[in-house]
């Protein structure tokens, strides 16, 4: 929904800071999760994790979130699916090159960074997609990653 | 311009220290020379011919020609087919790779293939969506964008791995460039993706077409700023516009192509619309020229490729220098 996903960018400050509060409870729970398993805990996480950034960021669920630091807007929107800035075809009313009618995905990209004040988490070069993780708990595996186990 | 230690057309010039090539591009731009690149017309042919003649309208006017990977997302004869043609008679090439068509396989493959053939320039570009080509029902690819295929090359080189870690036991020795359009919105971002784009490795950034002059002084008034201008060279885009016509078809239908109404007013109020684009592309180069941190022009004369010659010559862009050029 292109009117939720507008709304998230514009409102990514507090998102921001909602996300980052969902990371410190998740790290709280990390002893008990880690217990029951991370491998038996994705398809559920995966699924609610759909729902809400579906809803509210039109995520794609690529695996490997990178909303903190695209300013809360899903780069895999983009129809190049580019994760590291906009092409050079975007129009001079910042419309996409590809779907006019549609903003440019880092258009709004960049308005969401300067709500957050990560306009240095947007230089931040992000890696090609690792195709296995589509459809994986992108959660899970930032708090993995954060907790220090395995990627 | 021919240097002491020409080799043999097709291999590569001895590399000094510093470089990251054996080629004559990256030694013009080091030596501090005003570089012209211009951009080859690929043929919808299988004829070598068509190729070697297309080039030879360059000849003593250019360092370096960047062969396009079906441009517009219209197919035409390869980047690398033209570069493998060129690179045997000894031209320096610029090898473009979009990231449109092809995995990160075939990308790394292609690479160490070009390398070998003699290129010893890329330039990294997303490329243009399938919907704006001739075959908008193809899948766009889309598995790396230009940045992280900068990394990669920059990896296989620096590094001697695959993105895999596989090692590779003869790197591929390329001067990497990266595209840059600083008239396209989010304006106050496009200098910081530069920056990334060189913190990526870009060690060269050629422009989209400038035809707006004051936009691309504060663009590049930025990119000095961000201390850029001392981590790469930037080469601006220039072209010849055919008419006012072709010029305001160009601004409504070729993506990321800013032309202010200013210069569709002049084209429009000229007796010979088409000198009149020549002129003021030569007009352009003086221009760029005087902003600090652009070290050459690249020009895009598209279907006019016969004029640049003409506009190489009076621009006088080369201050007198001969690039090299085929032995006759």
């Amino acid at each position: 929904m292109k009117a939720v996903r507008l709304w998230s960018v514009r409102n990514a400050r507090w998102l921001k800071k909602v996300y980052d509060g969902l990371e410190w409870i998740l790290s709280l729970l990390n002893p008990i999760l880690r217990r029951i398993g991370y491998d038996r805990l994705d398809k559920p996480f995966a699924a609610v994790e759909g729902v809400v950034k579906g809803f509210l960021f039109d995520s794609q669920s690529c695996g490997q979130c990178t909303l903190g630091e695209t300013g809360m807007a899903c780069p895999m929107n983009c129809p190049k699916t580019l994760r590291n800035g906009p092409c050079g075809g975007v129009r001079q009313n910042g419309g996409c090159e590809i779907e006019p009618e549609m903003t440019c995905v880092w258009v709004n990209a960049w308005e969401g960074s300067q709500q957050i004040g990560a306009e240095q988490t947007i230089q931040i070069i992000q890696a090609p997609v690792d195709n296995r993780l589509k459809g994986r708990s992108a959660w899970l595996r930032a708090l993995r990653i954060k907790v220090g186990s395995a990627s | 311009m021919r240097f002491d230690d020409e080799p043999t057309p097709g291999e590569g010039l001895p590399i000094l220290p510093g470089h990251s090539s054996p080629g004559r591009f990256e030694r013009i731009l080091r030596a501090g020379k005003f570089a012209v690149t211009a951009e080859i017309a690929p043929p919808d042919s299988a004829d070598p011919a068509d190729v070697f003649a297309r080039a030879a309208l360059f000849d003593g006017y250019v360092d370096a020609i960047n062969a396009t990977d079906s441009s517009g997302a219209n197919c035409h004869m390869s980047s690398m087919g033209i570069c493998s043609l060129l690179t045997r008679k000894g031209y320096a090439m610029i090898l473009q790779q979009s990231c449109r068509d092809r995995n990160r396989i075939a990308m790394q493959g292609d690479i160490l293939g070009a390398a070998a053939m003699g290129v010893c320039n890329i330039l990294c570009l997303s490329g243009d969506g399938v919907q704006s080509g001739d075959h908008p029902e193809a899948k766009p690819v889309f598995d790396m964008d230009s940045i992280s295929a900068l990394g990669m090359v920059r990896r296989m080189r620096d590094e001697q791995q695959f993105m895999s870690g596989r090692p590779i036991s003869s790197p591929p020795r390329l001067f990497l460039g990266a595209a840059a359009n600083p008239f396209a919105p989010p304006l106050d971002f496009r200098p910081q993706r530069m920056a990334k784009k060189i913190a990526a490795g870009a060690q060269f950034i050629q422009t989209q077409y400038c035809f707006d002059i004051e936009r691309f002084k504060t663009f590049m008034a930025q990119v000095r700023d961000l201390g850029l201008l001392e981590k790469a060279y930037v080469l601006a885009g220039v072209g010849p516009l055919a008419s006012a016509k072709a010029a305001d078809w160009i601004r409504k239908n070729v993506a990321g192509v800013h032309i202010p109404d200013a210069v569709i007013d002049r084209l429009a109020g000229a007796q010979d619309q088409k000198q009149e684009g020549v002129d003021l592309c030569i007009d352009l180069i003086e221009q760029v020229r005087e902003i600090e941190g652009v070290s050459g022009v690249h020009i895009m004369a598209y279907r006019m490729e016969d004029r640049i010659g003409e506009i190489v010559t009076r621009s006088n862009a080369l201050d007198g220098r001969e690039p090299w050029r085929p032995a006759a």
